[in-house]
């Protein structure tokens, strides 16, 4: 049982049926799905929702699919941890990391969007599903595919971390890696989604696929007991997730689940900060810029929905910073070190992000603010392999031990020292 | 002078159907004007009412995105291929 309706431009309003399609034919648009609000509101409570499987799907009313979801069983209803120890060292007291590094089966936020995409790839009936990649969407799309069964290509630019090319061709995907950056192989394969027909997720399927994001959102809602934060900062690169998390707490706010408000900000790389620019510029336009950085999965220089980023962080009073890479290592090590949590760079960014936003004052100790973090630090090694100290070798003799253990900076004294 | 030009899906009830044309033009913005000569309705798809590039089209010359160019003043020659892409795709 489906409430969506139909699909709708976001520019021009015009309408479209419930196909595979994506863009406005008269305006270029991008098109979104439009739900009868109304029938939800009937029926969709919050008892409703806690009673379901802590998957994506417990929000299905509000997903754009139309029979019994197959795809994602164990996806989403990740944690969101109140983060202390982190909290205590920056001055914020109740900080929280909403953590998409543990989700499944691909330990990114990718598998959220990649369970409705290839949910609704079936229900299309396609038997060849593809998309452009920087990584984390590459070994989600490969994973989902394998489980639904159906083929997959993935087209990747060169120079993506190994992890993201093994960890996709494991699934049997065919790996195609592109001479030229994420822009170009997007720009390919918005022509041969054209041309051959394919199921792309973030292409044709796109209106589907991005619709998923909100769960991200919702979650953090449900989670914070029923409430929106003060503070939400989230990554952007193509611009898919920013406004769907907003979209998400919208959406609760409308349906009655949720009230209050909420400040969504905006973090990017500074090798790759277009929406950035823009922001800081107090324009709408966003300038492309060839991306150079080591948050790799969020080098995207021409960001497809940056103008809608933009438009939600304006809307809610939001900001948004770049953050250079050595500060994004220092904040994945942060985290790290504080919580637990090892993120990929685009997390080390978003963290990065929020520390600079509470020193400039616009978020209060005492606010509460979610960090949103995307993707997990094991698939992205190369980023800080470089960096981090080296493991300390000695002979399997007790007498080396002892004799490492009182030079040490972090061994005897140290103890001693606290002690 | 022939100019190839890639035409996405959205843009090809203009073309009859086909998904590559010729046209010609000293520069990309010639080239646009060229087209709704022999293709009407295509320019005001492609350009706003100020003549410039819409927000969700991108287009490329020879592969490079024309806003690292000189946007619409870009200069082509013969043999240059120019492709119209939707801006609406991708997400990592």
């Amino acid at each position: 049982m489906s409430y969506v309706t139909n699909l709708k431009c976001r520019e021009c309003g015009q309408e479209y049926p419930i196909t595979p399609v994506h863009v406005c034919e008269t305006c270029f648009g991008p098109l979104e799905v439009v739900y009868d609000y109304a029938r939800i509101g009937k029926l969709l409570t919050r008892a409703t929702i806690e009673s379901r499987a802590k998957n994506l799907w417990r929000y299905r009313e509000l997903l754009p699919v139309e029979g019994e979801p197959e795809m994602g069983p164990f996806s989403g209803f990740t944690p969101l941890l109140h983060a202390r120890r982190l909290g205590a060292e920056v001055g914020l007291s109740k900080l929280y990391i909403k953590d998409d590094t543990v989700n499944h089966p691909t330990l990114s936020y990718k598998d959220r969007v990649v369970s409705v995409a290839i949910t609704k790839a079936r229900e299309f009936g396609f038997t060849t599903v593809s998309c452009a990649s920087t990584g984390n969407l590459a070994t989600a799309v490969a994973a989902h595919a394998a489980r639904a069964g159906l083929r997959c290509y993935i087209f990747m630019p060169e120079g993506v971390e190994s992890g993201k090319i093994v960890g996709s061709t494991i699934y049997g995907a065919q790996v195609i890696t592109i001479r030229g950056n994420y822009d170009d192989v997007n720009r390919l394969c918005s022509e041969i989604a054209d041309k051959y027909g394919w199921a792309f997720v973030n292409i044709n399927l796109r209106p589907y696929y991005t619709e998923g994001a909100k769960t991200f959102g919702f979650e953090v809602a449900e989670q914070l007991g029923w409430r929106l934060p003060d503070h939400i900062v989230v990554p952007t690169a193509g611009g898919t997730i920013l406004p769907k998390v907003a979209k998400a707490f919208k959406e609760f706010t409308q349906l009655g689940l949720v009230e209050g408000k909420f400040k969504i900000h905006c973090a990017q790389a500074a090798g790759s900060a277009p929406v950035i620019a823009a922001l800081h510029k107090g324009t709408d336009l966003i300038v492309p810029v060839k991306p150079d950085t080591i948050a790799k999965s969020i080098a995207i220089g021409n960001p497809a929905d940056g103008f809608y980023v933009l438009k939600a962080v304006r809307e809610s009073g939001g900001w948004g910073e770049g953050a250079s890479d050595a500060e994004i290592v220092d904040a994945i090590r942060l985290l790290a070190r504080t919580e637990g949590i090892f993120a990929e760079p685009a997390g080390g960014t978003t963290l990065a992000v929020t520390l600079k936003l509470a020193s400039a004052g616009r978020i209060k100790p005492d606010e509460t603010v979610v960090v949103s973090i995307t993707g997990n630090g094991y698939k992205t090694l190369e980023a800080v392999a470089g960096i981090i100290e080296q493991p300390v070798s000695i002979g399997a003799r007790l007498a080396e031990f002892d004799a490492l253990y009182e030079r040490l900076p972090n061994g005897k004294r140290a103890v001693a020292g606290a002690a | 002078m022939a100019i190839r030009v890639r035409v996405p899906t959205p843009l090809r009830r203009f073309t009859a159907g086909v998904d590559e044309v010729t046209a010609g033009g000293v520069s990309v913005r010639a080239v646009i004007e060229d087209l709704e000569q022999r293709h009407p309705g295509m320019r005001e798809r492609l350009l706003d009412d100020k003549g410039e590039l819409r927000r969700f089209v991108n287009i490329y010359l020879n592969g490079e995105d024309i806003r690292f160019l000189q946007q619409l003043d870009s200069k082509v020659k013969d043999g240059d291929d120019i492709s119209i892409v939707p801006a609406i795709a991708g997400g990592r």
